[in-house]
């Protein structure tokens, strides 16, 4: 069935909230106004207040109320409108969400979900435009997360709800509007990363917003004679090495593209691991196509240049192939 | 202690096999002394050294090939000693089976060279010395093709050692040279017809008055028109690097000299503006029969600031030249022709040469460029001032 | 000089510049530089090479007239009597 990723994350948690009475939504402008990408249209007229809950400009206070409820027993959604703005929110994240089953001796846990939307792209300027998602995949005791298809947008929810920790799903801005089928299988873990191209001159691996500009170079160096091979990484802690080596050792090369910033980057992680596992599969140094170590601008084309695009996707793989 | 490195003698050498020392350890030598012969894929050139010491040690063999950088011998500076010198540590060499493929340039690197962890795992395996498989990948990088390459061979005795084809090897360089240049240089290109009756003329006057050896050929008149010319417009000589124009001071002048077995090379006249016509001529017929000979010096090869070409020998009317990298700018004269031609408002026959410019728009405009040419043309018409 | 032997040190100054001429190619009623590829260096060391071995002179003037190997010959045989 032909969808959006918007309509596959709504698809999601309408199923949610059909199935299991303790899962709730709770953010800003989810309920009246339907949320801030339209993931949660009709759903205030169809479970009601109770359970479509319009929370105030406080993110420290309802991802904090989130994780009360569900030490309470509950099954919270927590939708924060993006990762810039999480920021408020960290404390509760950091240190009592990811914290709690630890520092209870396992007596609690923290069964939250919380989807924010993430990166650039659509000119709102550097407070709405980060990519933050590494952060969070620094942190033990949480999961995260990055949905790029129609089918991890429709699957992950479910087993992160079922999962009885912390979960965090960061649903790229750009990707709503993506239109894709959706098979009748959809189901999918949320465990593993996911090979999306073939190929057996060169390693890209990405996740998230970048996969779309990813498998457009591929294309386009497979039109070159160079095939690439494209790795979704879809959970972004704990990082599936296992996928990332075996492709590896077929490739030889690998390209890592993040829309996060180079230094400290979720890109630096997978070639720290690339190098600390597969050193000796090596044929060229490990490179990486990240944004550029600036506040995302404002300006359309200064924001473009700013970005991980196809063209330097590209170039980097020629660098690194020597073709 | 003077490190004596091997000199890039040109845009598309990156390694030369020594051929022969011409010093030993002990003699003095002296700014400008061609110390070695060094075989580059397009002759074997006198390399000079450039500066006063005392040979100390040579620290390559004959038969060896290095790339450019490789420092081949020591000299002890004025006040120097052996005792007080450190003797230097050799360079990591690499024994070649036969001609390496071009790198880009970087294939060894602080005395290690690039080989990938791969690379280097599989050649264990297949129980290949790494150390004599040549690199082909990135900046020079042995890579896991280089291993199964070089393992090939080796169940192949037939390739193991193939015959350096010196035709081929020019070949290649020029085809580096030359696709560089037109994958980085922005060429653009202008001709400006130029009449020769004054110059014509004034050679066959000066001509008739000399022994046949001591005869100018025009080629020398345009060598000097275009150095003159030069003065008034640097940009059109020197060199582009670093994202830069570098204007050179003086006119060292490339001549395109083709090969009777194929292929050119483009060594340099020194200093053309401030020499004579007659010392033109003797520089020219030197180099010509250096050239054809195989014996040239590192300066020549490595500093012409600009490339004049003429192939109106052939009979061609103009020539659009490929600028030689690093350089910005190239002349070319095409046949001196009798072409009908208009003067003050009568038609006549005039000995014309079409003269062209290709020059890279990153150092200069076509305004300068037609300014240049019309310069040139201006000076060819007072051969007395040349 | 014998005819034929003034031809063998043409030839032979010819060799000189051009290594790879065999005389049997050579047309001698033929344009020589359409024969032989020779550039106005090679022209001018060709009758250097000339004048040296025979100890004529020949003036500028009269380059024209030696287009083909016989004109060079002929032109050679006349200033050598």
């Amino acid at each position: 069935m032909k969808m959006s990723y918007r309509e596959a994350v709504r698809q999601a948690m309408h199923e949610a909230l059909v199935a299991d009475p303790r899962v709730f939504l709770m953010g800003e402008d989810v309920g009246k106004y339907g949320g801030a990408y339209a993931c949660s249209k009709g759903f205030l007229e169809e479970f009601g207040p109770e359970r479509i809950r319009d929370a105030p400009l406080s993110e420290l206070g309802f991802v904090g109320a989130g994780i009360g409820a569900a030490l309470g027993g509950l099954r919270p959604i927590v939708e924060v409108m993006t990762v810039n703005f999480s920021l408020l929110a960290l404390d509760q994240i950091v240190n009592t969400a990811a914290a709690l089953r630890h520092m209870s001796g396992g007596q609690f846990s923290v069964p939250l979900v919380l989807r924010m939307a993430t990166g650039a792209g659509r000119q709102l300027a550097a407070q709405h435009s980060h990519s933050l998602e590494n952060w969070y995949a620094h942190i033990p005791g949480i999961k995260v997360l990055a949905p790029a298809t129609i089918i991890d947008a429709r699957g992950m929810l479910g087993p992160a709800l079922a999962d009885p920790d912390p979960v965090v799903i960061f649903e790229h801005a750009q990707l709503y509007n993506m239109e894709g089928d959706l098979p009748d299988d959809w189901r999918c873990d949320i465990a593993t990363a996911a090979v999306r191209r073939e190929g057996t001159d060169v390693s890209l691996i990405t996740y998230g917003g970048s996969l779309p500009k990813v498998l457009a170079a591929a294309e386009q160096l497979a039109a070159e004679g160079i095939a690439a091979e494209v790795i979704d990484l879809r959970v972004l802690r704990p990082l599936d090495s296992e996928t990332i080596a075996a492709s590896l050792r077929r490739t030889h090369k690998a390209v890592v593209v993040d829309e996060g910033w180079k230094s400290g980057s979720l890109a630096a992680e997978v070639m720290a691991r690339i190098v600390e596992q597969c050193f000796f599969e090596l044929d060229a140094p490990v490179a990486r196509v990240c944004s550029e170590e600036v506040p995302i601008p404002y300006a359309k084309h200064m924001e473009e240049a700013a970005l991980p695009q196809v063209p330097k996707i590209v170039a980097s793989v020629k660098q690194v192939t020597g073709k | 202690m003077i490190e004596f490195k091997l000199p890039s003698l040109g845009a598309d050498m990156d390694e030369g096999k020594l051929l022969e020392w011409k010093v030993s350890p002990g003699d003095t030598v002296k700014k400008g002394q061609a110390v070695a012969i060094v075989d580059t894929s397009k002759a074997a050139v006198d390399v000079e050294v450039w500066c006063e010491g005392t040979v100390f040690e040579l620290l390559i063999e004959p038969g060896e090939t290095i790339p450019v950088g490789t420092v081949m011998a020591t000299l002890l500076e004025a006040g120097e000693s052996p005792e007080t010198a450190k003797r230097a540590p050799r360079a990591v060499l690499l024994p070649h089976p036969g001609p390496l493929p071009r790198a880009g340039g970087g294939g060894v690197v602080s005395g290690r060279r690039r080989i990938s962890p791969a690379a280097r795992k599989h050649a264990e395996e297949l129980g290949v010395d790494i150390e004599t498989i040549p690199g082909t990948g990135p900046d020079g990088a042995v890579t896991l093709a280089d291993v199964e390459q070089a393992a090939a061979e080796k169940v192949s005795p037939a390739r193991t050692a193939p015959v350096p084809d010196k035709a081929a090897e020019m070949r290649k360089a020029i085809a580096a040279a030359m696709s560089r240049s037109k994958r980085e240089i922005p060429h653009y290109y202008l001709s400006e017809p130029v009449p020769m009756r004054r110059a014509t003329e004034w050679l066959a006057q000066a001509n008739a008055g000399r022994p046949i050896t001591s005869r100018l050929l025009i080629a020398v008149l345009q060598l000097k028109a275009v150095a003159l010319a030069l003065k008034k417009f640097p940009e059109m000589n020197g060199f582009f690097r670093d994202g830069a124009h570098q204007p050179a001071a003086a006119a060292h002048i490339g001549v395109a000299i083709s090969l009777r077995q194929g292929g050119l090379i483009a060594p340099a006249i020194h200093d053309v503006g401030e020499k004579s016509l007659e010392q033109l001529m003797r520089d020219l017929t030197d180099l010509v029969r250096r050239v054809r000979a195989g014996s040239l010096r590192s300066s020549e090869m490595s500093d012409p600031t600009i490339t004049v070409t003429n192939l109106g020998e052939q009979g061609v009317a103009a020539v659009y030249g490929v600028i030689y990298p690093p350089q910005v700018a190239l002349v070319g004269f095409g046949r001196v022709d009798e072409q009908p031609w208009v003067e003050n408002g009568a038609l006549g026959v005039m000995p014309v040469v079409t003269a062209s410019l290709a020059a890279d728009h990153r150092a200069s405009d076509g305004h300068r460029g037609a300014l240049f040419l019309a310069a040139l043309r201006d000076q060819l018409q007072e051969p007395e001032n040349l | 000089m014998e005819k034929n032997e003034l031809r063998a040190v043409v030839i032979a100054t010819l060799k000189t510049i051009a290594p790879e001429v065999e005389d049997g190619d050579l047309r001698a009623d033929r344009p020589l530089r359409n024969q032989v590829d020779l550039d106005s260096m090679d022209w001018l060391n060709f009758l250097i090479g000339l004048h040296e071995k025979l100890k004529v002179d020949i003036p500028e003037a009269d380059y024209a007239r030696l287009v083909t190997l016989g004109d060079v010959l002929d032109y050679l045989e006349k200033k050598l009597k």
